[in-house]
């Protein structure tokens, strides 16, 4: 998984400065928010469900290995493969020996994170095949070459005219003239792009909501109907998922479809929920001729049993990115991961090492309102906090940081010596704001100046004028 | 591969050593799948068969759908037709092998042209059947198979889906109960799809278009 | 309890509180006794620990935990005004001491009788009349740890609208962050900086005179924003209206 976000700084840099990112970034609130509060509003058993989601999933994880097996077994009874991945490379190799074997020139996508994950397009391309998104979004942005930067919404950082460029760009074979001027006019040209591919593709890649260990079944959760024509017209439907997709039965899954949409589009139900199980039978007239599922560990074993195992429970819904007032200021791309927001900042350091994206968890207010909008309940400020924590342990923050933690601590735990230090630096601080009574720049504290003011102490803290007052009383005595 | 298999679920075990011993685990999963236990079941769905269907049209039409009612499959053709014509569409159609579509009397629908089988993707317009609806969604769902293609509920730009009122459940969990086969038991076919609404997309500045990759509009007809 | 209509009340001041603006401690200890309490202040407090904590410093974290355990023991109420530092010692502290029962079930009985003051006031105390007098427009910010972690939302309105001449204007997204985050504001100023602007705005949107929240962190932030940008709101702590003790500076300052 390529990460910058090591980056954080730079990246933010950027993005703040990015005029039209901004001006995209503030649809994301008026987009979301109040359609998914609507949405949990107008079902009574909302707030239950939530906790049933976190039930099943909690109590999967504690049998996965059992559910998988089960999954499998299901799997090839119904007459398709599985294939099992450790790694992003595994993945990697047994998606392109399948293309190979079908003499694959296109594979059509539909929408998945776990193909970003794994960065299949670009191993497929070194490899000669092409691969076609089919998602509107991330067709977009594979023509521009850029990474998604939101789980469900993966152009959500660009504007109606950058993608009509985009697509006169590439779209050669139209007319130069044409109008494109309504966002309906871009979406029927994509439309009609995409349309011939689905049939010239060999294979089609899906990634999957939901692996149904009851019956074998793959779920795909989707509005385009692009997910559906990519593993329904290709020879060949490839599932690529990551192990903790698997829920015991139907009945559990639809436990967990009627929070999933509602708490990422506020829609009651996605318009396609689509139950894949198995090829084509003997009497059906269409269908994929072979079915493969790929199943991707990739670090997610390694989470059970640790304080991130809850994480798991995810089903990618981006509530928390939504609501993310972070989110909100810096985009997707900030990141430096296809994961962005709260899950992203969790998630990351897990799959790719808290040395190498420790700076996420640590880009949060902890205002929690990820966690209080998360359809499985996952404590998000908590496991960014436990990354912190691990990132203390490995002494991995700055050292300026970390002396200062160090050294205001100290004192902290000592309080008459806290008491003697604040009243020594209270007439400093009184100084420093002048007649102003603001201080406009502090050294140490230049984080808070650049952009506002700190107002000056008074004379006294609160504890000298208690203690004050407490004399004055036992005088009055 | 085989070693790659051992090693995942080997990792998941040792991570999951602290929990419950093996045996007690192999037990609950078991029973589990054999039991399908049913969570939560909105009340908004449980409601008498006519209520229950009004609901279902109300929710369908929300989320964009249209929704007709006619008193029998003999209506079937005449409705079709209606639409067709308000649509400003040819007089051509496909469907599937759908018994309860094909006793309707198409042949009473002059000029109608009707193609049978899976879509190749230059039909304006396809008409299925539906399994069974859910009236807390507005959500029909679709069996693949010859009486049904698949295709047909992706392709056609007009889907038109034929629904019996009988087939219209409350719920999610009873609308699966009518894909059993032998009893309490869950027979899938190829492809179940729930489909709730016509295509769509947000990913333009996120504002809601029709007809993304599958039909631009779903008219839904109610027989009974 | 010492008696059932006069509990002994331990004011944990806060540490901004303590250096920036002590009458916001006056305040709230002018509004617990007139709320019937006796109040005491034990000198043995510094600061709760949530900058370790959220630092990832757990050990220290626990070191200020006991503190605030071995300071508090004698009061049936431990009441801040802030509703984060009240949430670390309510929610957090019980949580950092999930690897040791003991000490866990002695942190659990501090959570049990652990407060935010407005919350205090009204869910406690049952006050409906607060003591002060004021009168002009105020808005009101729902700082992020009192809101979502301790249910703190209508308590303060409460109270604000039964104020006679008070009218509370509310502006848009006060349940969203204000950008402070504790170290956050320092180490992702940047960011910071790009959600205080959004949050000055709605208060300037707001039309009202006056800025109020519950913590001083975040009133600190949005006061040194609403400054830089000369802004004339005034921006005080709600205990500090409620009480009507309006002489002492505003954190927006002069």
């Amino acid at each position: 998984m390529e990460l910058t976000s090591h980056n954080l700084k730079s990246n933010v840099k950027d993005a703040l400065g990015n005029e039209q990112l901004q001006k995209a970034l503030s649809n994301v609130p008026k987009g979301f928010i109040d359609k998914r509060a609507k949405a949990a509003a107008a079902l009574d058993e909302f707030e239950a469900l939530r906790d049933k989601g976190r039930e099943i999933k909690d109590h999967t994880l504690a049998n996965l290995d059992l559910y998988l097996e089960a999954y499998e077994q299901k799997v090839i009874e119904n007459g398709g493969h599985v294939h099992w991945a450790k790694t992003a490379e595994d993945a990697r190799r047994i998606a392109l020996e399948i293309c190979q074997k079908h003499n694959a020139k296109t594979v059509t996508k539909g929408k998945s994170m776990i193909t970003e994950e794994v960065e299949l397009n670009e191993h497929l391309l070194e490899n000669g095949i092409e691969p076609v998104e089919t998602d509107l979004g991330e067709y977009i942005i594979q023509l521009r070459n850029e990474k998604p930067s939101h789980i469900i919404a993966p152009a959500i950082h660009l504007n109606q005219g950058q993608i009509e460029e985009d697509f006169r760009r590439v779209h050669t074979h139209l007319d130069d003239d044409r109008d494109m001027s309504e966002p309906e006019t871009l979406l029927a040209e994509a439309r009609e792009v995409l349309r011939k591919r689905y049939f010239e593709a060999d294979v089609g890649f899906t990634g999957a909501n939901f692996l149904v260990a009851e019956t074998g079944s793959s779920v795909i959760v989707t509005n385009e109907g692009n997910g559906d024509l990519t593993q329904t017209l290709g020879k060949v439907h490839v599932v690529m998922a990551s192990i903790e997709k698997v829920v015991p039965t139907l009945a559990d899954c639809s436990q967990i479809l009627r929070i999933l949409a509602r708490s990422a589009t506020g829609q009651d139900m996605s318009v396609y929920t689509t139950f894949s199980t198995g090829p084509k039978r003997e009497k059906d007239p269409d269908g994929p001729e072979e079915y493969h599922v790929i199943l991707l560990d990739n670090g997610r074993s390694d989470m059970l049993g640790t304080e991130f195992e809850e994480m798991l429970r995810c089903i990618r819904c981006g509530a928390c990115i939504n609501h993310c007032p972070v989110y909100h200021s810096i985009g997707g791309h900030a990141y430096g991961s296809i994961y962005p927001g709260p899950m992203g900042s969790v998630l990351t350091p897990s799959l790719a090492g808290v040395e190498k994206a420790g700076t996420l968890p640590n880009a949060s207010t902890f205002c929690g309102r990820c966690e209080s909008v998360c359809p499985m309940r996952i404590p998000l400020p908590k496991m960014m906090r436990h990354w912190r924590e691990r990132e203390f342990e490995q002494h991995l923050q700055p050292k300026a940081a970390r002396y200062g933690l160090a050294l205001w601590a100290y004192f902290a735990k000592r309080p008459k010596l806290y008491r003697a230090l604040v009243s020594f630096a209270m007439p400093a601080l009184c100084l420093l704001g002048g007649t102003s009574k603001r201080i406009s720049s502090l050294p140490l504290a230049s984080g808070w100046t650049k952009h506002r003011e700190l107002p000056a102490p008074e004379r006294r803290t609160f504890m000298q004028a208690w203690a004050q007052r407490e004399a004055l009383k036992q005088e009055a005595k | 591969m085989s070693d790659t298999r051992a090693s995942v679920l080997s990792d998941i075990k040792n991570s999951l050593s602290k929990k419950a011993p093996d045996a007690e685990r192999a037990k609950a999963v078991a029973e589990r799948l054999s039991g399908r236990p049913t969570g939560i079941i909105p009340k908004r769905g449980q409601l008498k068969q006519s209520e229950r269907v009004d609901l279902f049209a109300e929710m369908a039409t929300k989320v964009h759908s249209s929704v007709v009612r006619v008193k029998s499959y003999e209506d079937v053709p005449a409705s079709v037709g209606q639409y067709l014509r308000e649509h400003n569409l040819p007089a051509e159609l496909i469907m599937g092998s759908d018994r309860r579509l094909a006793k309707a009397k198409w042949a009473e629908e002059k000029n109608l042209t009707i193609k049978k089988g899976p879509s190749d993707g230059h039909d304006l317009v396809g008409v299925s059947h539906a399994k069974a609806g859910i009236a807390e969604t507005g959500t029909l769902l679709l069996a693949s198979g010859s009486e049904n293609p698949t295709t047909i509920n992706f392709l056609a730009d007009h889907h038109i889906v034929v629904i019996a009122a009988k087939d219209i459940k409350g719920d999610m969990e009873t609308a699966w109960s009518s894909l059993n086969k032998k009893k309490d038991q869950v027979e899938m076919p190829r492809a179940v799809n729930f489909i709730t609404g016509p295509s769509r997309s947000g990913d333009i500045e996120q504002k809601l278009l029709l007809g993304a990759h599958g039909p631009r509009a779903l008219q839904i007809v109610i027989v009974g | 309890m010492s008696e059932n209509n006069n509990p002994k009340v331990g004011l944990f001041v806060t540490c901004l509180v303590d250096l920036f603006r002590p009458n916001v401690g006056f305040s709230a200890v002018e509004l617990l006794e007139a709320a019937g309490c006796v109040v005491d202040v034990p000198r043995a407090q510094t600061c709760c620990g949530q900058p370790a904590y959220n630092s990832g410093d757990k050990a220290d974290t626990k070191e200020m935990a006991k503190q605030v355990l071995d300071a508090f023991s004698e009061f049936d109420f431990v009441v801040a005004p802030s509703g984060s530092c009240a949430a670390m010692i309510k929610k957090h502290y019980p949580e950092v001491f999930e690897d040791e029962p003991e000490m866990q079930a002695k942190f659990k009985a501090l959570s049990e009788k652990t407060y935010e003051l407005v919350s205090f006031l009204t869910d406690v105390m049952f006050i409906t009349q607060s003591p002060g007098e004021y009168s002009g427009s105020v808005t009101y910010h729902d700082s992020c740890s009192g809101l979502r972690e301790l249910g703190v939302k209508e308590q303060p309105r409460k109270l604000l609208k039964n104020m006679d001449g008070v009218e509370v204007r509310e502006m848009n997204d006060s349940e969203v962050c204000c950008g402070f985050g504790g170290t956050f504001c320092v180490k992702y100023s940047d960011i910071s900086n790009a959600m205080v602007s959004k949050k000055t705005q709605n208060i300037d949107d707001s039309g009202a005179d006056m800025l109020l929240a519950g913590d001083m962190g975040c009133l600190m932030n949005m006061a040194g924003k609403l400054k830089r940008q000369g802004s004339k709101t005034q921006v005080r702590h709600v205990a500090e209206v409620l009480a009507g003790k309006l002489d002492g500076k505003p954190i927006s300052g002069e």
